[in-house]
This record gives C-alpha cells, structure tokens and sequence, in this order.
C-alpha cells in the first residue's frame, strides 16, 4: 500500500510530549542529576557513583529497608489470605452481594491521613476506645498499670508496628477483596456443576478451581498491595512521625527525613533512585514469575 | 449404565403454577429410556432442552413426576449422588492438573487405590486417544482435546448411569466437529453407555442419537428413531426442524382420500375422516414432490433454484406459500416446469399441528392394540 509521509503529524504528539517531560521525565532527570554531583556552596561537581556507594553501605538505610520489607510482608501476609477468605464468603449475587461490595469499597474511599489520623485517636491508651480497651483487658490480666500503660504505640515499638498493620489491614484488605471477588465471579457455574459431578471436596474447588481462576486479579492485587505498601508514608507519620524511636521509620519516612529534614541532596537523590528500582524490580520479578507457564 | 425412567415430568419456575403455560416443561413428559441408547433432546433454544437434562443431572428438581435409574428414584437425590457425567457447552478441565491428573481426579475424590487409578485412567486415555498427552498441562490443550478430558473424566468412573452432554461441539472448530462426533458415536457403540445429548442442530442428533426426543415449548412432541423423524413427523414442527429444507406444510381441505389445495384436488394414499381441528394441514417433505412441465398436478411458480451440490432445492411459490422440491442435480429447470406432483404415500394430514391417522391405518391400530 502506499502512504504519502506526512512529517506535520509529528506536531500532533508534541502537547504529550511537553506533559510527560514537564511531569515525569524533567524531575527524574533532576533527581538523577543530584544523585551523581555535590553540592559545595552553589558549586556543583561530578562525583560518579559515590553517592550510591554510601547510601548503600549506610547502616541508617539498611536498617529502614528491613523495617521495610517486614512491613510489607507481614501485611501482604495478612491481606492476600484474609481478602480471598472474605471473598469466598461473600455472597454470590443479590441484594446483599451489593451492600458487600459497598461497604468493601468504603474504606478505600478515606484518604490516608485521615485513616491514620482515625487510628491514631482510636489507638491511644487514654481516651481512644480501642486504646482503652487493650489497656483494660491488660490489666483485668495482671498488669500493673502504675507501670505506665500496657499498649502504649507512643511508647512501644510492638504497639505502635502492631497500629500501623492494623490501619493498613482495615484500609487495604478491601482491595484484595474486590480483586479476588471479581475473578471468582468470572468462574462459570458449569465448573461448580463439574465439580459437584466428580466428587470434588470444598478444598479440591478451591485449590483447583477458584485459585486458578483468581490467578490474575489475585497477582494484581499483590503487586498492587506490594508497590503501595512499600512506599507507605503518610499512617506512620500520622500516628507517631517514624517513632517510638526509629521503629516505624520506613524507607519514605527516612527519605522525607534526608532530603527535607537534613537537606541531604545527594543522598536521598541516590536513595529516591535505588528505592525506585527496587519497586520495579520487585514487581518485574514477580509478575513475570507468575504469568510464567502462562505461554506453554 | 442404567435405564432411566421419566415419570409424568413436569416443571415450572414459578411455585404456584396454574396454567399450562406457567410449565416450563409441560406435563407431558412420560417415557422409559433404554439402557445403553443414545438420545439426543433436539429443539430450538427455550424449548425445555437443558431443563429436562437439569433435572436428569439434578440440578433442578422437578416441580412433579419422579425420574428413577433403573429402580432406583433419584428425583430428589443431588447430583453427587446420582452417578451421572456431564460434558459443558464449552471445555470444563482443571487448568493446573495434567490430563493424568483430571482424570484421575474423580476416581481419587472417590478415594480409589492408586493402582487402580492408573489402570483405569490408562484404558480411558486409550479409549479417548489422550494417551501421549497424559503428562501434560491441560491448560494448553486445543478446545476438542479437552472436551474430550472432560468426557474422559464421566467415562472414568465405571459405575456411571448416564453421560450427558450440553451442547458439547459448540465452541469446537467445524472440521473437528465432524470427527469428534464420529469418535463419540464409535465410543457408543463400543462401550454402550446410556448417552443424553443436548443440541439445537439437527445433523448432529441424527447422526448421533438413536433415538431423537424433539422438544417444542416444554413439550415432547416426537421421540423416534432419525427414520421415524423423517419418514412420519408426528408434529407440522418436527417436519419442519428436521430435513434441509423441512417439510413443506400447507393449508388444506382433507375430503375422503383428496386433499383440497385452493380448488386443486391432491390424491392422498388413505382416506381421513373429516378432521375435526381449526387448522387442517398437509405436509410433504420436498424429498418425494416432484416438478414436471405436464398438464396436471398443482400449478406453481418456479422462484429460484439452489445448487448446493448433491442436488438441486427448487423454490416454488403457490398462491403466496413456498413449497420446496429436491430435484436431481442434473435436471434442467425451465419455465416450462410449473406443476409440481406429490407422492402420494408421503403426504400426512396434521389436524391443529399433529399428524391425523388415516381411517385404515386406525383401524389397523386399533386392532392390534
């Protein structure tokens, strides 16, 4: 076939191309540009990968990446069990299959400081209810209370690791819900029907049939609850700032705390690239390992 | 295998049904089903097809009748326990076992010995012409290859009443079709299995069933072998849905042995009483009217002619109504062929849609009875 070349559509793709540079890729550039210079008094000079070097050697940091990763297994722990469960036992169709999904939906709905600004009054030993109520039942079991409270996230690392998951387990596992309840509604009943037929138990229909089917949206939801939960900021910073201590100071909260708190350029430029790659990367790894088999 | 009984079967959506219509198998539904037959329910869709095989696989429990294997009622038993098999509209395997696997995966739930499993998988394997496939995904598989897992899977288990099928070779490519149907038939016929087969598409019911159940809204109106279907239809619809094109039904006046077509006297084979219906018909399949350029016989207007290949179908228009006639493929049409003749033996008399004895072949009837 022949196409007269017409090089004026070009000019079609520049807004585009002004969005994506203003937006995406001029602040990446940024970042990489202070990740590989220092700054000494408004001079700039070319240092390579010092700054790389240092961040990745810096106890600081390797302390917050484990903080980390145990977050975000320990919830993706949680979640992904607990959202399928829950969405197994929700109602197929109907009235109240309607009121599931709403009420599922409205967590997702809250912003996340609100979320930890909510948890954070909920939580605390005096007057929040929950607060109270762990204090009560500690000391109907032994605990002194002139020793200070039992459950005190201000001032125990457990309490307050243990009200972060809680505020990212009610907050998240709706997600997971969804997602698994969407591939459990693509299971045509005939599969259902088969495995009445050849005698399946209520274990074989999940292990064989629903899992399978929720293969998909289940993998979405775990990178979707991976990548968010391994940037999380904002309900450690609501509820105590990265404390008590350096407990619940995640790699975000670290990174806020270089680049503003200290004006660290360099370092947190690096850091804000490793931390970027090591999402990618992540999810990469992960997607391409479960969609493996996929193409046979 | 088991010889299955339906019982005055009947069955309604809405609890309380009232009339007729409120039955979406209407109560007429009352036959034994030989054991090893196959059967093919053949019907237009919404016409009780899948709630009948429903309420055989128990899926649905009839609203009244009994259904019983063999001597055994199983109207109210679910479908577990009722030892039935059932192949879907489109492929039901499990995606992340092998072959071997999904058709063990009865036997195993049934807590077989593994011995065993192996053995009986390995003949049905055989048996499907699965076995250099059996270590391999099924999710892989082409539609037809699993379409026979999951028959595979119904076969698996020796002790199965009946094999049901629900549209099985919908989602399979057309030239698979033609040689999954053959296999399935071979596997009839070797292995005799009650076998019930759920389809809209007449070529492959009568090229797979022994017996045809036609159904129209809720109703059987014909259960007869494919000869019985063509060569009497008991109903103005089965003569219609069966044969390419159907029997042609027209309007008539049934007077001793003549049938009266607008004013043109018809020579039938027997004499009929007066029928005593609203709408009086005469139905002759296109296979036994002839199209001649003579004098006598019903004055036509030839429409067009349609060259499929074996033969001609010539369509015909008399007085506002097409009649179809099957003319040898060599045969030349011209506009001198405006009169068609009928068989006369071939031509039946339907009285409100259903066929009319003759006043000899009832007489016959009667005394044998």
């Amino acid at each position: 076939m022949n196409k007269t070349l017409n090089h004026r559509a070009w000019w079609m793709v520049l807004p585009v191309l002004i969005l994506v540079a203003m937006n995406a890729v001029i602040p990446l550039m940024t970042v990489v540009n202070f990740s590989v210079q220092e700054e000494f008094y408004g001079e700039f000079s070319f240092i390579g990968m010092q700054w790389f070097a240092d961040t990745l050697t810096n106890e600081r940091f390797q302390n917050a990446l484990i903080r980390q990763l145990a977050f975000t297994f320990t919830i993706l722990l949680i979640e992904i069990p607990l959202g399928v469960f829950i969405a197994l036992k929700m109602p197929r169709s109907g009235r109240w299959a309607s009121v599931c999904l709403v009420l599922m939906a409205l967590p997702l709905l809250i912003p996340w400081n609100v979320v930890g600004a909510m948890w954070n009054i909920y939580a605390l030993p005096d007057i929040g209810f929950m607060g109270y109520m762990i204090n009560a039942g500690a000391g109907f079991f032994g605990h002194d209370p002139a020793n200070g409270p039992w459950f005190d996230y201000t001032q125990e690392p457990v309490a307050a690791w243990f009200t972060v998951i809680l505020m990212d387990v009610w907050h998240w596992t709706s997600l997971v819900v969804l997602l698994a309840y969407a591939g459990l509604q693509s299971i045509d009943n005939a599969y259902y029907q088969a495995a009445r037929i050849d005698g399946a138990s209520r274990w074989s229909v999940f292990r064989y049939i629903q899992l399978p089917k929720m293969k998909h949206t289940l993998t979405i939801a775990v990178l979707l609850r991976f990548m968010d939960s391994f940037m999380i900021y904002t309900e450690p910073s609501v509820l105590t700032g990265g404390g008590p201590g350096n407990s619940t100071t995640f790699l975000s909260i670290d990174l806020v705390k270089i680049a503003l708190g200290q004006q660290d350029l360099g370092n947190a430029a690096a850091m804000s690239i490793i931390y970027f790659l090591m999402i990618l990367l992540v999810s990469w790894l992960f997607y391409t390992l479960t969609m493996q088999g996929e193409k046979k | 295998m088991a010889k299955i009984t339906l019982s005055n079967l009947a069955h309604s959506y809405s609890d309380i049904p009232v009339t007729r219509d409120d039955f979406q198998l209407k109560p007429t539904i009352d036959h034994v089903w030989n054991d090893g037959e196959a059967y093919a329910l053949l019907g237009p869709s919404g016409c009780g097809k899948t709630t009948l095989l429903n309420i055989i696989s128990g899926l649905l429990v009839p609203s009244q009748g009994r259904i019983l294997f063999d001597e055994t009622d199983i109207t109210e038993l679910p479908t577990a326990a009722r030892n039935v098999a059932q192949v879907f509209q489109f492929p039901v395997v499990y995606d992340t076992m092998t072959v071997f696997e999904n058709l063990a995966f009865p036997l195993r739930n049934r807590g077989a010995s593994a011995d065993y499993v192996t053995r009986r998988v390995k003949t049905i394997a055989e048996m499907i012409g699965l076995s250099d496939s059996l270590d391999s995904r099924a999710h892989g598989l082409t539609a037809d290859a699993k379409q026979k897992i999951s028959l595979g899977r119904g076969m698996v288990r020796e002790d199965v009443a009946a094999i049901l099928f629900d549209e099985p070779l919908t989602v399979i490519d057309p030239h698979m079709k033609w040689e999954l149907r053959t296999e399935l038939k071979a596997l009839h016929r070797e292995f005799e299995h009650t076998m019930i087969y759920v389809t809209h598409d007449q070529t492959e019911a009568l090229t797979f069933a022994d017996k045809v159940v036609v159904m129209l809204d809720g109703e059987v109106v014909q259960l007869g072998t494919p000869v019985e279907l063509f060569n009497r239809p008991e109903h103005t619809f089965v003569g219609f849905f069966i044969g390419s094109p159907g029997m042609n039904v027209l309007e008539a006046k049934v007077e001793g042995d003549t049938a009266l077509l607008g004013g043109c006297a018809i020579p039938l084979h027997h004499g009929y009483k007066q029928p005593d219906a609203s709408r009086v018909e005469i139905g002759v399949r296109p296979e036994f009217v002839t199209l001649t350029d003579g004098e006598d016989g019903l004055p036509v207007k030839v429409e067009r002619v349609e060259d499929i290949g074996r033969h001609k179908i010539v369509r015909t228009d008399f007085n506002g109504s097409e009649i179809n006639v099957i003319v040898p493929e060599d045969a030349s049409i011209s506009d001198r062929h405006n009169r068609l003749k009928f068989d006369p033996a071939a031509i039946h008399v339907y009285a409100d849609g259903w066929i009319v004895d003759g006043e000899d072949q009832a007489r016959q009837k009667g005394a044998s009875s």
